[in-house]
């Protein structure tokens, strides 16, 4: 069992599946020689090549189209978006293209290919370098969207996206990269795309997240318990979508009380989706209203310290949300 | 009387083509224009929503697409590419089940509106609505074929206008870096809908473009398939010797307005429009094959009368066919279904 930070698991997941696969091949914006601006190619292109691992010019829209046209060939691309602010170029091949295309063309063409994008603030990034901007993607039926908040399920999950025979949107926060080291199973160890998992169970509120919002959630549920004696259920989503309601659902159900965080802005946010489900389909068991603590809205995180502090989400913002909820 | 034993070239002999293979051609463009006829008046009966056309672009369509290798090369084609979706394998009866958006059409089972040529099973990949986008798939397909070094040959059409877009630019940047192999046709009809080239293209010119990105670019003139086709011929060896791309740009005429929802009277003179017949590419190659006795009014004669009766024919067995059953309208949203 190795201790890797989640860079390493995801650069891990891509170096196996590149070596089991001879059709997985990396595209984008500095991903050979430099290994990326994160690194999460680093050592890649040595060992694969320039083909396999591919810098491409700076067009966003280029590297969804063309990762699309060699799905089509046969290959499974991983797509690498520098930033997730700057796939909006690549947003009508994303959009218009890519997650309609099994549909269109009744199922004759599918694309098997990841669209990596780190995402995310608290990095010093501002407006440009910090966006959550899942929500576009989850919004868009044909697409697949993961957001792994572990170093084991950022290596299982982006395993099994690169093997997943539909297009998947894989968001990675930035701010985890490099947070903590956890263990990784040894050998090939996949997660499937498909349920979320209960990161730590709980009685009295369920704290629904994913992303870094897991790790805070969890730092949160600490200090709830020790300070308030509340036990909070975190359930890390992992899926957006398809989301995995049965465990959503069975969560609520247990504990009565819904907190759903995530640090994209609240209106209309991905968050709003989980609470009309629990909502619709959980309302007798609830005992308190279905919260959200979400991002600001503003239209990007701004620049200097204390004004990104003032955007973030934190276990402390947590912890506050979940007294009010846990009042009830 | 001439004969075809009598007949003198037309250069295409020394293109390597035989007399038999440009009458093909020849027939090849009728078919498309006899389908796409057939689309209009299956139009006005109400039995197709809408039309977009190919009318005046025959020529560029079947001489540019004839080099490329059926069921082995991958096109990305555009809207108005009948002649060359027939050309390169669609079938006149695939073509109009298409158009009647039927529940077997093998572009999209009637999911998608008439003109979005593609089928898996010819190599031709499905085209959606927004313009421009075809070009980067086959990019795409040009450098899955690079990375795994594969003798394969990617080609993409697309209008002058769409030669605007930011993707086709990405798309030819791209290419021309690593020397894709790929082809980058643009049919130049003059018209955007209703803008005309002045208006849309700076410098007026599309082909001159690859100059900056690094390949050749050549105009040729679009109503004459055999000059196409010398064009497309040499692009398509360029790639396959790992030369890289080529951009051709194919001078033609849009004979119709650009859709059954448009009228080009609104925007176009009247003796623009009259003057677009002598411009037709299926007149005017008709007068070259006779003219060097490649072709004679009773063999024109025939291969129109063939054409007819295999447009009735698959025109009757493609209306005979099933509508989408709604039932299945929930189906290939993602491989794995209930997802």
């Amino acid at each position: 069992m190795a201790e890797l930070n989640i860079l390493e698991a995801i650069r891990a997941g891509m170096d196996e599946e590149m070596e089991r696969d001879p059709n997985v091949m990396i595209l984008g914006e500095d991903v050979g020689k430099k290994g990326g601006v994160f690194g999460a190619t680093d050592g890649l292109w040595a060992k694969y090549g320039d083909k396999r691992v591919l810098d491409t010019p700076l067009t966003e829209a280029m590297i969804a189209g063309a990762a699309m046209g060699a799905a089509i060939y046969g290959l499974r691309p991983i797509a690498e978006m520098q930033f997730a602010d700057f796939a909006y170029p690549a947003f009508n091949q994303i959009v218009s293209e890519i997650s309609r295309m099994r549909y269109r063309s009744n199922g004759a063409f599918g694309l098997p290919m990841v669209i990596r994008m780190p995402y995310g603030g608290g990095v010093h990034g501002a407006l440009y370098h910090s966006q959550s901007n899942e929500t576009y993607f989850t919004a868009t039926v044909g697409l697949k969207v993961v957001a792994p908040g572990t170093p084991a399920d950022a290596k299982g999950l982006l395993k099994a996206s690169v093997r997943d025979p539909d297009p998947v949107m894989f968001f990675e926060h930035k701010k985890t990269y490099r947070l903590f080291k956890a263990e990784v199973p040894d050998g090939d160890h996949v997660v499937p795309i498909g349920s979320a998992e209960v990161a730590r169970p709980g009685k009295d509120l369920s704290i629904l997240c994913y992303g870094y919002m897991r790790y805070c959630a969890l730092e949160a549920a600490e200090t709830l318990a020790r300070e308030d004696g509340v036990e909070a259920e975190v359930v890390d989503l992992r899926r957006l979508r398809p989301l995995d309601r049965a465990t959503v659902l069975g969560s609520v159900t247990k504990t009565g009380k819904a907190l759903v965080v995530h640090e994209a802005n609240r209106f209309g946010g991905f968050g709003a989706e989980v609470a009309a489900t629990i909502a619709e389909e959980a309302f007798e068991h609830l005992d308190g209203p279905v919260t959200r603590l979400a991002g600001p809205e503003v239209p990007g995180v701004p620049f200097q310290h204390t004004l990104e502090d003032w955007f973030m989400l934190n276990p402390a913002k947590i912890v506050e949300a979940a007294r009010k909820l846990a009042a009830y | 009387m001439a004969n075809v034993k009598q007949a003198t070239s037309l250069g295409h002999r020394e293109l390597g083509l035989t007399d038999e293979q440009v009458v093909e051609i020849y027939r090849q463009m009728l078919v498309a224009r006899g389908v796409d006829e057939r689309m209009w008046l299956m139009q006005r009966a109400g039995k197709i929503a809408f039309v977009i056309s190919g009318q005046g672009h025959e020529g560029a369509q079947v001489g540019i697409t004839w080099p490329m290798r059926r069921n082995h090369d991958w096109m990305a084609p555009y809207y108005r590419s009948i002649a060359s979706a027939l050309t390169f394998g669609m079938t006149v009866e695939d073509i109009i089940t298409a158009h009647l958006a039927k529940g077997d059409d093998v572009s999209s089972g009637g999911r998608q509106m008439p003109g979005h040529y593609g089928a898996a099973k010819y190599n031709i990949i499905s085209l959606s609505s927004p313009v421009g986008t075809q070009v980067l798939h086959a990019v795409g397909i040009a450098m899955g074929a690079w990375v795994r070094g594969d003798d394969v040959v990617a080609m993409s059409t697309f209008g002058e206008g769409t030669a605007n877009q930011g993707e086709v630019h990405e798309a030819m940047n791209f290419a021309g870096v690593h020397r894709l192999p790929v082809i980058f046709v643009c049919e130049n009809n003059g018209y955007a809908i209703s803008v005309p080239l002045d208006k849309q293209v700076g410098g007026l010119s599309v082909a001159t473009r690859a100059q900056g990105y690094g390949f050749p670019g050549v105009t040729v003139d679009g109503s004459d398939p055999l000059a196409c086709y010398a064009a497309a011929r040499e692009a398509h060896d360029r790639a396959r010797r790992g030369d890289g791309p080529t951009l051709i740009e194919a001078k033609v005429v849009r004979l119709t307005s650009h859709s059954s929802d448009d009228d080009q009277r609104r925007y176009r003179d009247p003796a623009e429009v009259e003057a677009l017949k002598e411009h037709d590419p299926l007149v005017l190659f008709a007068n070259r094959l006779r003219e060097a006795g490649l072709l004679t009014d009773p063999v024109d004669e025939r291969l129109r009368a063939e054409v007819k009766a295999e447009v009735n024919e698959a025109s009757q067995r493609a209306e005979a066919r099933p509508d989408p059953d709604v039932a299945t309208a929930e189906l290939h949203v993602y491989a794995d279904e209930g997802t």
